[in-house]
């Protein structure tokens, strides 16, 4: 056969690229195309009409300058008449020309459909491909509305040619993968899952890739694709190496078919005929078997082609997650590949093996690979297989061998390259946290990540720090002595003296009763520090200063000395001054008392997802996140951020909120220009709420008498962040992108205030603001919730743009109340909750004095959140009541008692909490002398676990 | 306690799918550049820079592999060309990294192909990719058959 020559057929094309090739300057190179344009140009409108050859060769060039980089404005009307030749050559030119240049003038598709057509319906397989070709090629909208139509009829077609079968099946899928709608189902489909059996291996593989991507919308109508895709891999698998003719590559049969089967088995779960799921089961052995015979080649295409298959088969064995033996056995095999001396292997191991060690029946066999792991972080050249070995690492630890890992990844970090630094510093972070069991570990490991890679602990990882050693009272003395010998060092990165300054400004005090870290000691070490460092963390020191005064008055003198000086009460820095003025004279003016209040303990942390997760998960590709939603799913993990809910603080993207109104349709902030349309606007904001009582009220009569639907639900579901205030008292209440509402509260006995904190978001004032609240029904017969101020005065009328405002509600509860008052005021009842502490014998004793049945309400619900001990104590704090130790002989299970104050009645409640980890359940149980209270109790805090 | 099924990754968004191919030489100019996905023309060039940045760093001891944006490049190397296909970062590697090596089929369809046959046949080079790839899918993998009907293109007028 003849090869191709250079050129050949279109000697001026040849003449002219080497001219191009030629230029020895950018400016000859434009020079030249603008001459080769003129001419192209005169030709195109020259009198002589231009032959087929000459318009080919012409558009040719165009096309040739236009890949150059060059804008091309003309030649398309002439590349759309070579479509209407009835030479090959002359056609593809014009084809590839549009499909080429289609981005950048789509008005061209609208010319080319009655080409197209003609082609589709020439019956010549050439030139239907090349009208398929170019169909799949620009795809779009308008190619679909003209074609979509025709396209599964010529796949179809007993007549088709197989060549315009492949084509026309890929073609179909970039239209339907375009605008699906355009793309009917019908009779045809099921034809097409029977390409599936059809002899031409080339048209198989084309109807693989549409019919994965047509199950993945509709997988129940291509079901019947999981027998036929079995049979046709297991005949493939079990063929010998060389029965598949054209199809055996390097001595593999078909390896992309069967890749492409295995992908599309991928989309179900296992087959539900046993029958099939034998066969496939068979298969998947076969492809696991064949991996331990010798090489058929030494090529490295031999390898690589069954390697394909071997690991699209581990995949599909990971996928399903059901068959143990199975995946032992690509563990196993995954195992070898983990020392193999091609690079591009021990990649692939380490990056599957990380999704089996998710798997409860492979992760055991995965750790076993530790030190090969290890191993491998330390010594592989290619940085991205090093970080494949870190996601490993982090995917296969668990209590067990965390310390190992932990320290290990530290080590890694001397040496990592700057392009992973900051991502390892996140999983050490993680783990670290995760899997404490001790925190003075954690305390260890994160200073030492301060240590070694102090510039890419981000804000996240030290904010974290400080947040669990705020929570946990265990590690503070352990924190401060830490951080205080760290800051010794002479060198200490900034980040180091962030926390300690810190830490030492809250906890400072359990240390100083040592000599050697008294407090004056304490403040000179703080002190060497802060003119080193930057802005942020001088404001921050002169935080701990004034503290120190606070804990250690015997350092007020040298401190109030340091605060008084020029540099710091004249700093050109305006957030410093400020801060050294107000302590300074807050540390002269206040009475101790006051300054002991002012700078109290902080409070503890809510708990939520750790900050440092989310980064983590912004910051790396799904194999990083999967990872960490495995770990995150481990439900035995006792950790502090196991996933717990995100608290309202965090709660504070508009459209969720929005929900809770149902302002979807809320404008955007710049609409409402006129006064009137604001205030409008803001009295639709507080309809909304106003129109859903419907739900709520509760009749006296019928709430003494109650029947099982009055219960009714207590809370709307899409009140899922008026939800979030049950076990909490301060948070954003609202948040749309015009308007946010926090709430700060605080309740005793059975009396309460609420802050309402309106915040106008916009750059534009509200006018005739006026919020009010709702009672539904005859709430105010059972709480009353008045206006600290005269109703004029109780929130401004105006608001400003950017501006708040504040409102403040009394509260009183005069009885039991079910419904919340509207506004969705996260007012319920167990607001009024006093925690009543008792021994487990008094406990008891009441437990059985309320042990009529309608005294007891209980629930059996499964858990909506990781089941965390720690996050359930805090909610059930937060819920109001007294956690009671020591009570349940069962040491899981969490018993509370409290007492609900109302002005008229006081109800007793005792509460018992059951989580059962293995089943993930619980079973919440509430006694109260009072039937409805207990069901409503019960109902709300079922909600929070 | 794991639970069951809960491990896997979520995975297995799109089938094969090729977002885009590159052929370019060691300097950067590119021989062929095909596009399964819509990228405006300065996205276009980007993408061709970044490619030949990340790619021509590498040697032989780095796998074929390389991180690309939300994707993967897939890549290999013959003489002076590096062959690349962008794919999403759950597709089949080794699959792609062989379907590369079909390419093959160039040096007998040029007779032992250089360089300069890819930039004298530019239009031709199309019709190779569109034989082997189209919609971003893989369409004939078998070389044989891909030869002969190049070949039988190759003797229409």
């Amino acid at each position: 056969m003849p090869a191709v020559s250079k050129g050949d057929g279109m000697r001026g094309l040849a003449v002219f690229i080497s001219d191009i090739r030629n230029c020895k300057s950018k400016e000859a190179e434009i020079k030249r195309i603008n001459k080769e344009l003129a001419n192209i140009r005169s030709k195109f409108k020259g009198d002589k009409a231009l032959d087929g050859y000459s318009k080919k060769k012409y558009v040719c060039k165009l096309l040739f300058i236009f890949l150059l980089g060059h804008d091309i404005d003309f030649g398309h009307m002439e590349a759309v008449n070579l479509l209407s030749s009835n030479k090959y050559t002359e056609k593809q030119i014009g084809y590839l020309f549009i499909s080429v240049l289609v981005n950048s003038n789509s008005e061209l598709i609208r010319l080319i459909n009655n080409a197209i057509k003609n082609d589709l319906a020439s019956r010549n397989p050439t030139f239907m491909c090349l009208a398929l070709h170019c169909i799949a090629n620009v795809g779009s909208r308008e190619m679909g509305e003209a074609f979509a139509a025709d396209i599964p009829r010529i796949l179809v077609a007993g007549d088709s040619m197989d060549s315009v079968k492949q084509s026309a099946a890929l073609c179909l899928l970039r239209l339907y993968k375009a605008s699906p709608d355009l793309v009917p189902m019908g009779e045809w489909t099921a034809r097409v899952v029977h390409l599936l059996n059809d002899q031409h291996m080339g048209v198989v593989t084309a109807a693989v890739s549409l019919i994965t991507c047509l199950c993945k919308k509709n997988p129940d109508d291509f079901k019947t694709c999981i027998s036929l895709a079995v049979s046709r891999l297991s005949r493939i698998v079990s063929s010998a190496s060389t029965d598949l003719q054209d199809y055996t590559y390097y001595f593999v049969p078909a390896p992309w078919l069967s890749v492409k089967l295995l992908r599309l088995l991928q989309c179900y779960p296992p087959p539900e005929d046993a029958a099939v799921k034998g066969r496939l089961v068979e298969c998947l052995e076969t492809v696991l078997n064949k991996a331990q015979e010798p090489p058929k080649s030494k090529k490295v295409q031999h390898s690589n082609a069954k390697n394909a298959i071997l690991f699209e088969t581990i995949s599909l064995i990971i996928h399903y997650d059901s068959e143990p033996n199975l995946l032992v056995r690509a563990c196993n095999q995954l195992g070898q590949f983990l020392q193999h001396r091609e690079t591009n292997l021990r990649y692939l191991a380490l990056e599957s093996m990380c999704t089996l060690a998710s798997s409860e029946f492979s992760h055991e066999a995965v750790k076993t690979h530790i030190d090969t792991v290890i191993n491998a972080l330390k010594t592989e050249r290619d940085v991205s297989v090093r970080q494949r070995a870190a996601d490993l690492l982090y995917a296969m630890c668990d209590r067990s061998n965390a310390k190992q890992i932990v320290s290990e990844m530290l080590r890694y970090l001397e040496t990592a390259d700057y392009a992973i630094r900051e991502e390892i510093v996140l999983k050490v972070a993680i783990l670290a946290e995760k899997y404490a069991v001790d925190y003075s570990w954690y305390v260890d490991t994160i200073l030492n990540l301060i240590r070694i890679a102090g510039d890419y602990v981000s804000e996240e990882v030290w904010y974290r720090v400080l947040q669990i050693v705020t929570n946990r009272d265990d590690v503070q003395g352990y924190a401060a002595k830490t951080v205080f010998e760290a800051l010794q060092a002479p060198a200490c990165h900034e980040n180091m003296v962030k926390v300690g300054g810190y830490i030492l400004g809250e906890f400072g005090n359990l240390i100083a009763g040592d000599p050697r870290s008294s407090p004056p000691v304490q403040f000179s070490l703080l002190h060497s520090k802060f003119h080193l460092c930057s802005v942020a963390t001088r404001a921050l020191l002169l935080s701990t200063y004034i503290k120190f005064i606070n804990l250690f008055p015997e350092t007020k003198a040298t401190i109030q000395g340091v605060l008084r000086a020029g540099s710091q009460l004249r700093n050109a820095d305006v957030e410093l001054q400020q801060r050294a003025v107000e302590y300074l004279t807050l540390s002269s003016v206040a009475s101790t008392d006051v300054l002991a209040t002012v700078l109290e303990e902080m409070p503890p942390f809510p708990e939520r997802e750790s900050s440092i997760l989310a980064k983590l998960k912004r910051k790396k590709g799904p194999g990083a996140a999967s990872a960490l939603d495995d770990g995150r799913r481990d439900p035995s993990s006792n950790d502090i951020n196991g996933g717990v809910e995100p608290t309202p603080s965090t709660v504070s993207t508009p459209s969720p909120s929005a929900d809770l109104l149902g302002l979807r349709a809320a404008p955007p902030p710049a609409a409402p220009p006129a006064s009137a349309g604001a205030g409008n606007l803001l009295v639709d904001v507080f309809d909304g709420p106003a129109a859903q009582p419907s739900l709520g009220p509760t009749p006296e009569e019928a709430f003494l008498s109650p029947g099982p639907e009055d219960i009714g639900p207590p809370i709307p579901e899409a009140d899922e962040l008026l939800n979030k205030f049950v076990c909490k008292n301060n948070g954003v209440l609202f948040e749309n992108q015009l308007l946010q509402i926090g709430v700060k509260s605080e309740f005793r006995q059975n009396l309460g205030r609420m802050y309402l904190f309106y915040g106008n978001k916009t750059s534009v004032q509200f006018q005739n603001f006026s919020p009010t609240v709702v009672h539904p029904g005859d709430l105010q017969t059972h709480i009353l919730s008045g206006l600290g101020q005269p109703p004029t005065k109780r929130v401004a009328a105006q608001v400003d743009g950017g501006a708040q405002v504040q409102q403040v509600l009394n509260i009183e509860c005069l009885r039991d109340f079910l419904t919340p008052p509207l506004l969705s005021l996260p007012v319920t009842i167990n607001k009024f909750f006093q925690p009543t502490e008792m021994a487990a014998q008094d406990f008891f004793q009441r437990w059985k004095q309320l042990s009529l049945p309608q005294q007891e309400a209980q629930k059996i619900f499964k858990a909506n959140h990781p089941m965390d001990a720690e996050v359930t104590k805090a909610k059930l704090l937060g819920f109001g009541s007294a956690l009671l130790d020591n009570v349940d002989p069962n040491p899981e299970n969490f018993v509370g008692a409290g007492i609900i104050q109302t002005k008229a009645l006081q109800v007793g409640c005792l509460l018992r909490l059951e989580p059962n980890a293995q089943a993930q359940m619980y079973r919440l149980t509430l006694r109260t002398s009072k039937e409805p209270v207990s069901r409503h109790l019960c109902e709300l805090l079922a909600q929070q676990f | 306690v794991r639970l069951k099924g809960q491990g896997k990754r979520c995975k297995r968004s799109e089938g094969l799918e090729i977002r885009f191919i590159l052929i370019q030489n060691r300097a950067g100019k590119t021989r062929l550049a095909k596009w399964y996905m819509q990228f405006d023309d300065d996205e276009k060039q980007k993408l061709i820079e970044e490619v030949h940045a990340v790619v021509t760093v590498r040697d032989a001891k780095h796998t074929n592999f390389v991180e690309f944006r939300n994707f993967k490049i897939i890549y290999r190397r013959y003489a002076g060309l590096y062959f690349c296909i962008c794919v999403d970062v759950n597709d089949n590697n080794l699959a792609y990294l062989e379907a590369i090596h079909n390419f093959v089929v160039l040096n007998e369809y040029f007779h032992n192909v250089c360089e300069l046959d890819l930039v004298f046949n530019f239009y031709k080079v199309y019709t190779v990719v569109d034989e082997m790839f189209l919609a971003g899918e893989i369409r004939e993998t078998s070389q044989t058959k891909v030869l002969k009907q190049l070949l039988m293109l190759q003797s229409l007028e």
